[in-house]
């Protein structure tokens, strides 16, 4: 449901039925809703049959990559009598994304359920569930859900009585935007500084403390149990005619739209729809002028080409962009472009981990650029460097990061070229005082 | 979890992991393969107790875990949540990322700063109330400007509700 408001008539509501519902939280009220069924039937079910039918429901990562899950538990060595991992990501911390969050508020027990259910699919008998620091209720709800599932022997040596080990340990994190990166999230579990490892090797083969590790997104995990109980095909069925991109998707809505909140859509949904009727458009007297569809990391889009988007992994890469975490920021004709794509920049300078040369320098030598075009000293050169340095920035470096700063640059510079000039020839006022 | 801000400083000099607080650690160790996975945790521990992280704790952490001081510095200056100088008696983390900042999220944290006394980000105000920083996402983008106060995490933040919020910590 659109959280904080009231469902909208075209949600799919499977995730976010119980946001709001205190009632929830806990195991006799998730009990009562129907919960753990889903996990006692996975239990019941040989980890092969289990596996494939969370690869036929086509559910793919919602963290952001969007790649197939029952295909990634797959790639997870069988007998190879070593001890296995699940790591659940709930570090949620790309810019526009708070869906994971109210999840843990208000459902913690489907994160729970989830989590056991891939830990058994994976063979690993500890699971981590990595929350990120500043989600202090989240952390709390999460603590004593954890407590009333091993009371209620959910969880420990025997858990629902399947004679299998699963355990749960959450890990806070303390303040670092690449500890949602996963191999950055493993050296910060392992109790290191979160730098991203190289990938070879890939997590599965050697991921947290060396073993086999699977790393799921909390939006992933809490699909799960309702695969399993109501079938890969029900879930396979929750989509708009693309059966590349299937099942629910909750996308968190901010910026400049009246009703934000987390709309949970079933994939295919166009975008038109979910800004102007769920979200109740802009304010009045505005119109929309760019949205950035999938977190702070994807290309920004236009209005038009917002408007014409069907929500799904393929129907946002159509428009140039991607859906990401399904982070959906949303900007009216009074966002500034030139000080957004400023302030994303300095957002990866400030959480750039500075392990590789192109992002240490790059994502913060284009924030001291769009600094001095924001005071009105920018110059028709600076284009071309910001797309050099864009470029250098992009396909070169352990992780992401800094693609995902030169995603909003280029992308901020093609599509509204003309404010940036505004600046440069003074018919802008200067934005910022003062730059470096 | 428990805030516990702004401690005096003579207690700065008593060891943390000692007796009960030794024994809960200790207790974390079978959750983890090894002890190092215990430095986050550990560091949360030492911050919980005396509100921030001194290179005395520091020390002390390192031979509880088997690591080396200098190791155990790099890792904490990594991580923007561990304070290694005291702060005010309440510790207020305000996000202006992006779609926080097209919501009014930086008249938000002037406010804030006003209000509190502190006056620049960063700083300490003058009656050791409040330290007030400017931080990235704290994902809550539909309810901006969202603002944490210790380990309050209060939503829909403005520029007029911040007198009456600051007036709740004293």
């Amino acid at each position: 449901m659109g959280y904080p408001h009231p469902s909208h008539p075209r949600e799919q509501v499977l995730l976010s039925k119980y946001f709001g519902d205190s009632g929830a939280r806990t195991y006799a009220g998730w009990v009562d809703r129907g919960g753990y069924q889903g996990l006692r039937k996975a239990l019941g079910m040989s980890r092969e049959a289990l596996i494939e039918e969370v690869k036929a429901s086509g559910l793919r990562g919602r963290g952001g990559a969007g790649f197939p899950t029952g295909l990634k538990w797959s790639f997870m060595p069988k007998d190879d009598g070593k001890p296995h991992y699940l790591v659940c990501n709930a570090d949620e911390s790309e810019p526009g994304t708070f869906k994971d969050r109210e999840i843990m508020r208000w459902t913690p027990h489907a994160l729970i359920e989830g989590c056991a259910l891939a830990a058994y699919a994976i063979a690993a008998e500890r699971c981590y569930i990595y929350i990120r620091g500043e989600f202090t209720e989240p952390w709390s709800v999460m603590t004593e859900a954890v407590r009333e599932a091993y009371a209620n022997g959910v969880l420990g040596r025997n858990a629902l009585g399947s004679g299998h080990r699963i355990d749960i340990t959450l890990h806070r994190g303390a303040g670092a935007y690449i500890c949602g990166e996963e191999t950055a999230m493993m050296n910060s579990i392992e109790g290191k500084r979160g730098n991203p490892r190289i990938k070879p090797p890939f997590p599965a083969v050697a991921g947290l403390f060396g073993m086999p590790t699977t790393i799921n997104n909390v939006e992933t995990l809490a699909a799960t149990p309702h695969i399993v109980l109501q079938g890969a095909a029900f879930y396979k069925s929750l989509c708009l005619g693309n059966p590349k991109s299937t099942g629910t998707k909750l996308i968190s809505v901010c910026g400049h739209v009246q009703r934000p909140g987390n709309y949970e859509i079933t994939m295919g949904t166009p975008m038109r729809e979910l800004i102007y009727d769920m979200c109740g458009g802009m304010r009045p007297g505005r119109t929309l002028k760019a949205v950035i569809p999938g977190g702070s990391s994807v290309p920004i889009m236009t209005a038009d080409e917002a408007e014409t988007c069907i929500t799904d992994y393929e129907g946002v890469i159509e428009k140039g962009s991607m859906l990401g975490s399904g982070g959906m920021i949303v900007m009216d004709d009074s966002a500034d472009m030139v000080y957004q794509v400023w302030r994303l920049a300095r957002f990866y300078a400030h959480e750039s981990c500075a392990q590789c040369t192109q992002c240490r320098e790059g994502t913060a030598w284009t924030t001291r650029i769009l600094e001095r075009i924001l005071a009105g000293k920018g110059k028709e050169a600076d284009f071309q460097l910001l797309l050099d340095l864009s470029e250098q920035m992009t396909g070169k470096t352990i992780c992401v990061l800094s693609d995902s700063c030169a995603a909003p640059i280029v992308s901020g510079i093609q599509k509204f070229r003309g404010e940036f000039e505004a600046y440069m020839s003074g018919a802008r006022r200067p934005a910022l005082a003062s730059a470096l | 979890m428990s805030a516990a801000h702004g401690h005096p400083a003579e207690q700065v000099h008593e060891p943390v992991f000692v007796g009960e607080t030794l024994a809960e650690l200790e207790r974390r160790f079978t959750e983890y393969p090894t002890k190092q996975a215990l430095l986050l945790p550990a560091l949360w521990m030492i911050q919980e107790r005396r509100g921030w992280i001194s290179e005395q704790a520091i020390g002390e952490v390192a031979a509880v875990l088997g690591l080396t001081p200098a190791y155990v510095k790099g890792v904490v200056t990594f991580y923007t949540m561990y304070h290694t100088h005291p702060v005010g008696r309440h510790f207020i983390q305000v996000c202006t990322t992006s779609p926080c900042g097209l919501c009014g999220a930086e008249e938000t944290l002037r406010a804030i700063v006003e209000h509190s006394g502190c006056g620049e980000l960063g700083a300490t105000s003058p009656d050791g109330r409040f330290t007030v920083i400017e931080v990235e996402c704290l994902g809550a983008c539909g309810f901006p400007t969202p603002v944490l106060v210790d380990d309050d995490f209060i939503e829909n933040v403005t520029p007029e509700t911040v007198p009456a919020l600051l007036e709740r910590y004293r």
